[in-house]
C-alpha cells in the first residue's frame, strides 16, 4: 500500500507541475464522460481547447477569450489575496452584481448628459458597490465572529433579488416598451465601456485585469501588507505576534476582493453585456474561485488560469452549439478541473511512499 | 542485587527517512527495577519506548518479555501483556471528569461507581491524591498526570513506562511521584523512566542506559556517577557553564504594575494583579508549572494582549495599550514558547521569519516595501552568530530541527539591540550544548545593559541565569526575590507546594 508522507519543504517541481497535470487529467476524465454520453471525446476536447484559438472562427473567438478572461482574472486576484490570508470570500458573484448595479445606476442617473467624467465616476461607483457589499460579511465577522463563507454566499442570492428588482423596476428602461432590463449603454457613449481596439475583445476591464495582476504580484512579493496576508494565512498566531490586526486584515482583504469584483461587474455591464438585465450575472464570481486556485493563488498564475478557464467557457459554448453537448456537461468539466487540481496539489506538500510491511 | 530479567531489547534498529532514530540498541530491565533511559532531545528515547509500547514497529532486532518473544503490534496488545505507558503529553478530555477519562481508556470499563471506588482505592494506596469526580479541565498538570498514572496502575502493569514525567511538576509533586514509583518498584513493578534530568535519575533509578544519536553509549549505575559525568556521556563533550559578566544594575527598564488580563486561550489562566520591575542589566527568572499563566504573561508583554496604558512601561513609556509593532519600536522584543506557528511561521523561509519580528527595529521596510536584501543579510548574520545548522536562509523554518530553529529564533530577538528582552522557554527541546550557548548569550545581553525576563519551567536554568526570581502560580506572580541563596524547598513553597493536596487521604507509609 501507499502512504502519504509530508515533505520537509514544499516541492518546487509540483508547485508548477500541478496545473498542467490537472488539465491533462481533466481532459482524460472529461473525455471518458463525453464518450459515455455518446460523443467523440477527441472532437469535444479539440472543440474546447483547440478551435477557439486556431480553428475556423478563431478570429472572433480569440476576442471572446479576452472578454471572458478579463472579469475572471480581476475577480480571482481579489479572491486570491483573501484566500492567502485565510479569509474566504465566496460571494464575489454578489459583489459583482452590486458593482454593476451601483455603477450602472450612477451612469443611468445622469443620462443623457455627455461628459468625459461620467465613465470614470461610474468605475469608482462600481468598485464602491462591490466593496460595500463585501463589507457586510467583513463587519459581521469582525464584530460578531460570523462565518464569512456563509454570509458572503447568502448575500449572492440577496444581490440576485436586487438585480431582478433593478431590471424590472428602478433601473428599467423607460423607453423599453415594458421589457425588463435597463437602457443599453451601447447607445450612451459617455458611459460605455467600448472595445479599445475594434475586434480584439480588449476593453477597460481587460486592461484593469492585467494591471491588477502586476500590482497584486508586487504587493505579495515586495510589500509588507503582502507579507502580512501570507503570514496570516499560514500561521495566524505568528501574524498576531508580528503585529497584524486580524480584524483590519479581514476588512482589507474583503474590501479589495469586493471592490475588484464590483469593478468587473461595472466593466461587464457597460461593455459586453451592455445593460442591467435579470440574467446579467453568468457565474463569473464562482468560476473565479476555480481560477484563483488554478493559478496557485499567485497573481501571474491567475492571469494564465483566467485565459485557460475562458477557453473552457468559449470552447464549451462551441461544443454545446456545434456538438449538442448539454451545458451541465461543460460545468461538470470545469468542476473536474478544480477537483483534479486540488487532488494533484497534495503532491506539493506530500509524497507517496511505498509502505513496506505495513498492516 | 541481581533481579530476574523482565524485558530485553536486543539489537533494535529503526530508521525514518533521513534519520536513524535507533541503531542496534540493546538493554534489559529487571523485575521491579527502575531503569533510566537518558539522552538529549532527539537521542531516540521516545522512538525506543514507542516500539516497546507497540506504537512503532522496529525495522530489525527483537524484544523478549519474561523470556518470551515480544512483538506488540498495537498498544492494546502491549497493555494486555503488562506494559503500560504515561505519555509526556496527556490525552485527557478536559470537559469530562477523572473517572470518565479513565473509563474511556479501558476496553471493558466497569460501572462508573465501581470505577470511582477503584480509582479512590488506588490513589490512596499509592499516595496519589485524586478525586474521581473532578473535572479534568480544572486540574493542575501534576493532577492530570496522576490521572494518567492511575489509569495505568488499574491494569496492574509489570512494566510502567514514564516519558519525562517531572517536566510539569513542582518539586513537592516530584517527591510525591518518586515515593509512588519507589513503592511500585518494591512491589515488583519495573519502571522505565525517560528523562534528561540527571539529579532525578541519580536519586531514583537503579540502572541507566544512556543514548546518544540513537545508539547506546553507556550503561551505568546512576548513584555511582556524578551528574556531570553522566551529562558528558549524554552530550559526548565537555560542558561549559555560562559565565556571568557582572554589570552594574541600572534604572528600571521594564515596569509592570497590577496587570490583570483575561486569557484568550480556552482553559487558559488569566493574569491577576501582576507587578514587577526589571532593571537594566538584570535577569528576572519566572518559574512555574506549565499552564499557570506563562503564555498569557508573554502575550501581555509582547503586545498581543493589551491592557491599560500604564500597566506596562518600557523605559518609563506607558505601552500597555500598544500592539507588538509599537512595543518593538519602544525597545521590547519577545520570544514566545511555541516555535511552530507562534514564534515562527513553519512554512516560511528563514529570511521571511527574520522579517517577522526584526522588520521594525532593523529598519527593514521603506515606504511599506520590504527590504528583502537587507533581511536576508540579517538572517545570514543570525545563522552565523548562533551556529544554526541549515543549508541556507531560504529553507522553510519547519525543515530545521527544533534546536536549530530555536537558536535561530533566539538569535533573531537577541540581535536586535533591544533594551527589554522577554523569553518564554529559551531552551525548550534544545540540546545541552546549544542550551548553554543560548543561556550565555542571554547573560551577555544583560551584561550589555538589557533588562531580561526569562520564563521557564526548568528550575536549574533559572537558577543559572537569573539575578532575581519569582514564581507564576495560577496567574499570580510572587514577589521577586534575589536568586542567590534560594533553596529548592523555598522555591517549591513559592510554587504553591503540591497541587491538590487538599484531597489527600493517604497516610505516609
Amino acid at each position: 500500500m501507499f502512504r502519504l508522507e509530508k515533505r520537509p519543504t514544499p516541492s518546487k517541481f509540483w508547485l508548477y507541475a500541478t496545473p498542467p497535470v490537472a488539465v491533462i487529467l481533466t481532459m482524460i476524465a472529461g473525455g471518458i464522460l463525453f464518450a459515455a454520453m455518446g460523443k467523440n471525446p477527441f472532437e469535444v476536447i479539440r472543440t474546447i481547447f483547440w478551435d477557439p484559438i486556431f480553428g475556423e472562427f478563431a478570429f472572433y473567438l480569440r476576442g471572446q477569450l479576452l472578454v471572458k478572461a478579463g472579469p475572471l482574472i480581476l475577480i480571482a486576484i481579489g479572491l486570491a489575496l483573501g484566500f492567502r490570508a485565510g479569509i474566504w470570500n465566496i460571494g464575489a458573484e454578489g459583489q459583482y452584481i452590486m458593482g454593476a448595479i451601483v455603477g450602472a445606476g450612477v451612469g443611468l442617473a445622469v443620462f443623457p448628459t455627455e461628459s468625459r467624467w461620467i465613465f470614470p465616476v461610474m468605475v469608482v461607483a462600481g468598485a464602491f458597490g462591490g466593496w460595500a457589499w463585501a463589507m457586510i460579511p467583513a463587519i459581521l465577522k469582525t464584530r460578531f465572529n460570523t462565518n464569512e463563507i456563509l454570509v458572503s454566499l447568502m448575500l449572492v442570492y440577496v444581490a440576485e433579488t436586487i438585480l431582478a428588482k433593478a431590471s424590472t423596476g428602478f433601473l428599467k428602461n423607460p423607453e423599453g416598451m415594458g421589457f425588463p432590463g435597463s437602457r443599453n449603454f451601447s447607445s450612451y457613449p459617455a458611459a460605455q465601456n467600448a472595445e479599445l481596439i475594434a475586434g480584439s475583445g480588449l476593453h477597460w476591464g481587460g486592461v484593469a485585469a492585467l494591471v491588477t495582476g502586476v500590482l497584486a504580484y508586487i504587493l505579495l512579493t515586495r510589500h509588507q501588507a503582502g507579507f502580512q496576508i501570507k503570514l496570516a494565512g499560514q500561521a495566524p498566531r505568528a501574524a498576531r505576534f508580528h503585529g497584524v490586526n486580524p480584524a483590519r486584515l479581514v476588512v482589507m482583504c474583503m474590501g479589495i476582493s469586493g471592490a475588484l469584483a464590483g469593478l468587473a461587474g461595472l466593466f461587464e455591464v457597460t461593455g459586453p453585456a451592455g445593460q442591467i438585465s435579470i440574467d446579467f450575472n453568468t457565474g463569473y464570481g464562482f468560476t473565479a474561485i476555480i481560477v484563483a486556485f488554478l493559478g496557485r493563488l499567485n497573481p501571474l498564475g491567475i492571469v494564465l488560469a483566467g485565459f485557460l478557464m475562458a477557453l473552457t467557457y468559449v470552447g464549451g459554448e462551441m461544443a454545446a452549439t456545434n456538438l449538442g453537448l448539454p451545458d451541465a456537461a461543460i460545468q461538470v468539466f470545469q468542476g473536474m478541473l478544480l477537483f483534479f487540481l486540488l487532488a494533484v496539489d497534495v503532491l506539493t506538500n506530500y509524497r507517496f511512499r511505498l509502505a513496506v510491511g505495513a498492516h | 542485587m541481581t533481579r530476574p530479567e523482565l524485558l530485553r531489547v536486543q539489537g533494535i534498529t529503526k530508521a525514518y527517512p533521513g534519520v536513524v532514530a535507533n541503531s542496534d540498541v540493546t538493554f534489559s530491565v529487571g523485575e521491579g527495577e527502575i531503569h533510566a533511559l537518558l539522552g538529549e532531545n532527539g537521542a531516540g528515547k521516545s522512538t525506543l519506548v514507542k516500539m516497546i509500547y507497540g506504537l512503532v514497529r522496529p525495522d530489525s532486532g527483537s524484544m523478549t518479555l519474561r523470556g518470551a518473544g515480544y512483538q506488540p503490534s498495537k498498544p492494546a496488545e502491549a497493555r494486555r501483556l503488562g506494559v503500560a505507558m504515561v505519555f509526556q503529553h496527556f490525552s485527557l478530555f478536559e470537559a469530562l471528569n477523572v473517572a470518565e477519562n479513565v473509563a474511556l481508556g479501558m476496553e471493558n470499563p466497569p460501572p462508573m461507581r465501581e470505577l470511582a471506588a477503584k480509582i479512590r482505592a488506588v490513589s490512596e494506596e499509592y499516595g496519589l491524591p485524586l478525586d474521581p469526580s473532578r473535572m479534568v479541565g480544572d486540574l493542575s498538570a501534576g493532577e492530570r498526570q496522576r490521572v494518567e498514572i492511575i489509569r495505568c496502575l488499574l491494569q496492574d502493569p509489570e512494566l510502567l513506562i514514564m516519558d519525562e514525567p517531572t517536566s510539569v511538576l513542582t518539586p513537592q509533586e516530584v517527591e510525591i511521584l518518586f515515593r509512588t514509583l519507589r513503592q511500585l518498584s518494591s512491589e515488583g513493578t519495573a519502571i522505565l523512566y525517560i528523562s534528561h534530568k540527571l539529579e532525578e535519575i541519580r536519586s531514583l533509578c537503579d540502572e541507566a542506559t544512556i543514548l546518544r544519536r540513537g545508539k547506546v553509549v553507556a550503561t551505568c549505575t546512576p548513584r555511582e556517577r556524578t551528574a556531570r559525568e553522566m551529562a558528558e556521556l549524554m552530550v559526548g563533550q565537555a560542558l561549559k557553564t555560562p559565565e556571568r559578566r557582572l554589570g552594574a544594575k541600572g534604572e528600571v527598564a521594564l515596569g509592570v504594575s497590577d496587570l490583570s488580563v483575561d486569557s484568550p486561550i480556552p482553559f487558559g489562566t488569566s493574569l491577576k494583579g501582576i507587578s514587577f520591575t526589571v532593571a537594566k542589566g538584570e535577569v528576572l527568572g519566572i518559574a512555574g508549572v506549565a499552564g499557570n499563566g506563562q503564555d498569557e504573561l508573554l502575550l501581555a508583554l509582547s503586545g498581543e494582549l493589551k491592557s491599560a496604558p500604564d500597566r506596562v512601561r518600557i523605559l518609563s513609556q506607558p505601552v500597555g495599550d500598544l500592539g507588538p509593532v509599537e512595543r518593538r519600536r519602544a525597545g521590547l522584543v519577545a520570544a514566545p514558547e511555541d516555535r511552530y506557528g507562534h514564534a515562527a511561521a513553519p512554512d516560511m523561509s528563514l529570511v521571511e521569519n527574520a522579517f517577522l519580528t526584526a522588520g521594525v527595529r532593523k529598519g527593514l521596510t521603506k515606504n511599506g516595501f520590504v527590504d528583502w536584501a537587507g533581511t536576508r543579510k540579517f538572517a545570514e548574520e543570525i545563522i552565523a552568530a548562533y551556529d544554526v545548522r541549515t543549508p541556507g536562509p531560504d529553507v522553510a523554518a519547519r525543515a530545521l530541527s527544533g534546536g536549530n530553529l530555536q537558536k535561530f529564533l533566539m538569535g533573531r530577538e537577541l540581535m536586535q539591540g533591544a533594551s527589554v528582552i522577554v523569553i518564554n522557554q529559551p531552551t525548550w527541546g534544545v540540546d545541552a550544548a546549544a542550551a548553554a550557548q543560548i543561556r550565555q548569550s542571554i547573560l551577555d545581553r544583560a551584561g550589555e545593559g538589557a533588562a531580561v525576563v526569562v520564563i521557564s519551567q526548568d528550575l536549574d536554568e533559572l537558577l543559572e541565569v537569573s539575578d532575581s526570581f519569582a514564581v507564576l502560580n495560577e496567574g499570580r506572580l510572587t514577589k521577586p526575590r534575589t536568586t542567590e541563596g534560594l533553596t529548592m524547598d523555598e522555591i517549591g513553597l513559592m510554587m504553591g507546594g503540591a497541587h491538590g493536596m487538599e484531597v489527600a487521604h493517604h497516610v505516609p507509609a
